[in-house]
């Protein structure tokens, strides 16, 4: 009897010294926009979904998860130095050019003042050139003509003083048409250069 | 012969540099930091090197911040990745083809606290970005949120 009761004291003790399993908590935000994506939080107990605002997932080493809501002054606490050091938001450029030309146009010219002025306030800012093209003609000649459209554009903010090493160049062909068209439609409006400034 | 090899090794790794050099600073760097407060490192190849505003991840590195850092990076897709104090965030693959926005993201928080703003990987595939966490792995469908490592 004596021997059962010291037996059930050290499970009482050890078990009520041991701490608490350490757990990691995930929060799903909305974005900036207020839409809400979704995580999937997997591991050998199985799978949660995350899809709503401000959804936890509390989840201990053994894999179980408690899932909850987070408060504002929760995520303060404990993600305010995480977010203070999130770096702004890229900012998204669209230049045309005159047809036929390599002359950009004259609404063209203001937006890359704007650029170059968002370019200054940035800390090491960078850039994305990124070229796109109207849905004539197939993937693979698309594909090289928006980079070299890109790559003009490039050579061009490198003449205004831009530092090459700071941009780069991307060529997304026709698979981001601003103005979904049918296919073989000649659309000005999606031969366009759009800058990436981060 | 023997004198001159090291030369010639020399001349080789002086060409090697100047052609590979020019192509783009960009060449082997998936991500830059933009924002780097108090104490922040990397860890490239078992090297430790300073982590500043303006410098460039590779894939496979580690970012390290100690009681007093954080630091905010930008990737290659425009992924925004920020690490509060105390943490350890490691790249550990990351690709990403500027045409057709296909790639894949897995990083690895083994310590602290990580805002994450999932940019064109994980919305050109929703499976491609992955966070491993101590206990989990999230997959991650878009766009914003939180993780932290233990308590």
């Amino acid at each position: 009897m004596r021997r059962s009761y010291s037996a059930l004291i050290a499970v009482l003790v050890l078990g009520g010294c041991a701490a608490p399993p350490s757990r990691d908590l995930v929060v799903l935000l909305p974005d900036k926009d207020g839409k809400v994506g979704a995580l999937v939080v997997q591991n050998q107990k199985g799978s949660a979904v995350l899809n709503t605002a401000y959804a936890t997932a509390r989840t201990a080493p053994d894999g179980s998860v408690e899932r909850g809501l987070a408060s504002q002054s929760e995520i303060k606490d404990i993600f305010g130095g995480a977010i203070a050091a999130q770096p702004p938001r890229p900012i998204s450029f669209t230049l045309y050019f005159e047809s036929g030309s390599d002359e950009f146009t004259e609404q063209s010219k203001q937006e890359l003042k704007r650029l170059l002025a968002e370019m200054a306030r940035r800390q090491a800012s960078d850039i994305i050139v990124i070229g796109h093209t109207d849905l004539v003609g197939p993937d693979p000649s698309n594909d090289a003509l928006s980079l070299q459209r890109a790559g003009r554009v490039k050579s061009i903010l490198v003449g205004m003083g831009v530092p090459a090493e700071r941009i780069l160049t991307a060529g997304r062909g026709r698979r981001e048409p601003l103005i979904p068209t049918a296919n073989g439609v000649i659309e000005p409006r999606n031969r366009r250069v759009e800058i990436s400034v981060r | 012969m023997l004198s001159t090899r090291p030369v010639v090794i020399r001349r080789l790794l002086l060409a090697c540099a100047c052609v590979i050099a020019p192509i783009s600073a960009w060449a082997n760097d998936i991500a830059q930091f933009k924002v780097a407060k108090g104490a922040v490192h990397l860890e490239r190849s078992g090297q430790r090197l300073p982590a500043r505003v303006g410098t460039h991840l590779q894939a496979t590195d580690t970012v390290i911040t100690g009681a007093d850092g954080s630091a905010g990076i930008a990737f290659v897709d425009n992924s925004l990745l920020s690490v509060g104090p105390n943490s350890v965030l490691a790249i550990e693959r990351y690709t990403f083809n500027s045409t057709t926005h296909e790639g894949t993201f897995e990083s690895s928080l083994r310590k602290g606290t990580l805002a994450v703003v999932s940019g064109k990987i994980a919305k050109q595939s929703p499976d491609a970005m992955k966070v491993k966490i101590p206990s989990s792995i999230l997959g991650v469908r878009g766009t914003e949120f939180l993780v932290r490592a233990g308590d």
